[in-house]
């Protein structure tokens, strides 16, 4: 059976893009030497220009964070500085229709999503920190825990707003000033949260937000005046980075790829197991790097499930990501999309058998549909590169230990998911899988209360909860006779 | 409360606060409540046993929900507190400077003082359990991990010595985690205390979370302490002879938590003793294995 949807788009009037934008240094808007265009993936219209960050812009930037760490940010009470992350968490909820539009407009992901994951997490971040800003002392680093100095922070293009409160939210609460590099494809939100750090009030320099390409993030990275980078991106960027500071002894902590297998038993509710293979690997068109993109499923189910999954994804909407009605958005970028579109056809080659939701693409815009492979040797390189799209591996198992092997085999240990009605089963499965988070009968949950992050080449470091907090804070050199001291 | 001139002022009845409503005592008693200089200020509603033991109902009934809510929900409206008191900053200063005589600067520091104690509870709420709960790493294949829960209703008996920020103190760390509660206000000091109760009626807080009595802690205490659907007593607002017979009572009825922390300057980062004296801690155990 075929619903027929009228088209239910979101208005686009409450956002008002500037024709151009400057970086935000110190806290106003400057301009830069050159300029870049950032385009709406659904319709490759242009969307506004970008200011490209060179050298000097982010020695200014740097500067600037230096001076408000020094002289503002890292002398100011917890509780004070708790106050205006709470304004942020507030602002970013008063204007949170005016962020999810142009969020949608820039990445191209649905405006549901947006809506209801994105933006709404992002306020719940900085909520979240804002608590912590003046309680440092009980998170269990020692009772005086020190801020780093100046953070500077690579963020990706698949959550843009979210990475950037992840990123932004920890490193002030504890009492660090930033500059925050937003992807080149998604610059749009970001320069939206600088006019909210304005609202606020906060001091200048406090949040920098340099827009550019991966020179300026290598500029940003490379800069001696960083005391802590943060990255999340492509474990090929994480591990260049992780070279530089082996020898620069910058504090570093790294968000990379993933390769996640989904893990369904044949004790596991189908539906309900349906419903979370196909949010775990098409959520956000599949650019997640904790996307659940390997499906094992036990061998007596495989049939059934399988059957159900394609049902299931024949009926996903793919289109307008503005529509309300939209499942699965626009890849977002062509150059991305020409990486999904290679990494299929190096599937089809080398033997796994391809099969994609039957849906109509748009003429306009870059869109990969809902796809998945099976027959897929486990040597594949379908089966074992990230792939960051609506691509699904799917194959087989007999028993825990034998999908357990097939999980683990892999330089990744990002997530994990399992399903199955047995909770011991489940646990055991989390205990021995190698990954930094374990979705049981659940997949892709996110909460700022939740330590986020991975083993093996995912990653080092976590973002989110008590254990995010280590990220940002001098742990080494804390003065264990002290008192809990109002950092 | 001087008129203005050409104008005569409309003056607050000041009620009890019970399961979200303003009822007046159903004792039909009021005392009156006087300034540092001995002048009229109002009169209060004079809490009896039975408006205790309906506001003990209101408490119990309001605990499944507000123990319910989200971690982050129960932080979220408890900054909301703060905002809706930051708006009546003057009122509170006011009302404060006329019952203690502390000048306006110091009248408004304890004000801000009592603002910014919601945000610090507020932001907690979603920090207990990661900083007092855990895994426990037990001999043998089970997962175990201990997380803290709230008591339940507790009756807390305001500082008689402090106007705002003394009962701020003591009301927020009791509702942060889950937790509801009866409160009876100090009794020199009333009038601010129904104000907070306006302030949280407009905050999103469910009714009933919080209940406010006003009149005599050595009245209505007793029957607080010895309610059976009272878990946990804060003895803070009870004179020394008082707060021992409380004590005893609380404890031989039904095994209430008492809460007897030494004093301390309400001006100082309170500390998680007071908040964490509202705590169970629940323990969970489950195997793991194929």
């Amino acid at each position: 059976m075929r619903f027929e949807y009228a088209p239910a788009p979101e208005s686009r009037s409450v956002v008002r893009l500037r024709d151009s934008y400057g970086l935000f240094i110190g806290g106003s808007f400057v301009s830069g030497s050159s300029v870049f265009k950032t385009i709406s993936p659904a319709t490759e219209e242009v969307l506004a220009e970008i200011t490209h960050g060179g050298a000097e812009d982010v020695d200014r930037a740097v500067a600037a964070a230096r001076h408000a760490y020094e002289r503002t940010w890292s002398v100011m009470p917890g509780k004070e500085r708790g106050k205006y992350l709470f304004r942020i968490a507030r602002l970013l909820a008063e204007r949170a229709r005016e962020f999810a539009v142009l969020e949608t407009m820039d990445n191209g992901k649905p405006i549901r999503e947006s809506r209801d994951v994105d933006v709404p997490l992002a306020s719940a971040h900085f909520f979240y920190h804002a608590g912590w800003a003046d309680k440092l002392g009980y998170a269990g680093f020692g009772p005086s825990p020190k801020p780093l100095g100046v953070a500077g922070q690579v963020i990706p293009w698949n959550f843009p707003l979210l990475m950037l409160a992840w990123k932004i939210a920890p490193a002030l609460a504890c009492g660090n000033t930033v500059v925050l590099k937003p992807a080149e494809t998604t610059p749009l939100t970001a320069m939206l949260f600088a006019e909210v750090c304005q609202q606020a009030d906060l001091p200048p320099g406090v949040v920098n937000i340099v827009t550019g390409d991966g020179d300026t993030g290598r500029l940003l990275v490379g800069h001696p005046g960083i005391d802590k980078i943060a990255f999340t991106g492509s474990t090929a960027a994480g591990k260049e980075i992780a070279r530089q500071c082996a020898v620069s002894g910058q504090r570093l902590t790294l968000e990379l790829g993933g390769k996640a297998a989904n893990i369904v038993f044949d004790d596991a509710p189908v539906d309900q197991a349906v419903e979370g293979i196909i949010n775990g690997i098409f959520f956000n068109q599949g650019h997640v790097c904790c996307a659940g993109s390997r499906l094992l499923v036990q061998e007596s189910v495989a049939d059934s499930v399988l059957d159900a999954l394609k049902r299931r994804m024949a009926s996903l909407r793919l289109g307008d990501p503005m529509d309300k009605n939209t499942d699965i958005g626009a890849i977002n970028s062509r150059g991305q999309l020409d990486k999904i579109t290679s990494a299929s056809q190096a599937g089809e080659e080398e033997g796994a058998r391809r099969w994609s939701a039957p849906c109509a693409l748009p003429e306009r815009g870059f869109w990969f549909p809902p796809t998945l492979f099976t027959d897929v040797a486990s040597s594949s390189p379908v089966a074992r590169e990230e792939i960051f799209g609506p691509v699904l591996t799917v194959s087989t198992f007999r028993t825990p230990s034998e999908a357990l092997q097939k999980a683990n085999a892999t330089q990744y240990g990002l997530s994990a998911g399992v399903w199955t009605s047995k909770g011991s089963l489940a646990l055991e499965m989390a205990s021995r899988l190698r990954a930094g988070v374990v979705w049981a009968n659940t997949f892709n949950r996110f909460d700022p209360a939740s330590p986020f992050g991975g083993y093996k080449e995912s990653g080092f470091g976590r973002e989110g909860g008590r254990h995010g907090l280590e990220a940002y804070l001098d742990v080494v050199a804390t003065d264990v006779a002290g008192t809990v001291a109002d950092v | 409360m001087a008129a203005e001139a050409g104008r005569i002022a409309v003056r607050k009845t000041y009620k009890l606060y019970i399961g979200g409503a303003f009822p007046r005592s159903e004792s039909g008693r009021t005392f009156e409540v006087r300034d540092h200089e001995g002048g009229f200020l109002s009169n209060a509603a004079r809490a009896s046993r039975k408006d205790a033991r309906d506001a003990v109902v209101a408490a119990r009934k309001a605990f499944g929900g507000w123990s319910e809510r989200t971690a982050y929900n129960r932080g979220q409206v408890l900054y909301r507190v703060a905002e809706v008191m930051e708006g009546r900053r003057d009122q509170f200063a006011s009302e404060v400077r006329l019952a203690t005589g502390l000048s306006d600067a110091e009248a408004l520091d304890e004000v801000d003082a009592a603002v910014d104690r919601w945000v610090w509870y507020a932001g907690w709420a979603d920090k207990i359990s990661q900083v007092r709960g855990g895994v426990n790493p037990v001999a043998g294949p089970f997962v175990n991990f201990s997380v803290p829960e709230p008591s339940g209703v507790a009756a807390v008996l305001a500082p008689q010595d402090s106007a705002l920020l003394g009962l701020v103190s003591v009301v927020a760390p009791a509702i942060v985690a889950g937790g509801t509660c009866v409160v009876v206000a100090s009794a020199a000091y009333p009038l601010p205390a129904i104000t907070l109760a306006e302030v949280l009626a407009t905050s999103d807080l469910p009714g009933g979370v919080v209940n406010m009595l006003t009149g005599q802690v050595a009245e209505i205490a007793p029957w607080l302490a010895s309610h059976m659907d009272v878990n946990t007593v804060d003895v803070t607002g009870a004179p020394g002879g008082l707060a021992d017979d409380l004590a005893v009572a609380a404890a031989g009825s039904n095994l209430k938590r008492v809460l007897r922390l030494p004093p301390a300057a309400w001006t100082a980062e309170p500390g998680v003793d007071r908040m964490f004296g509202y705590l169970e801690t629940k323990t969970v155990w489950h195997p793991i294995g194929l």
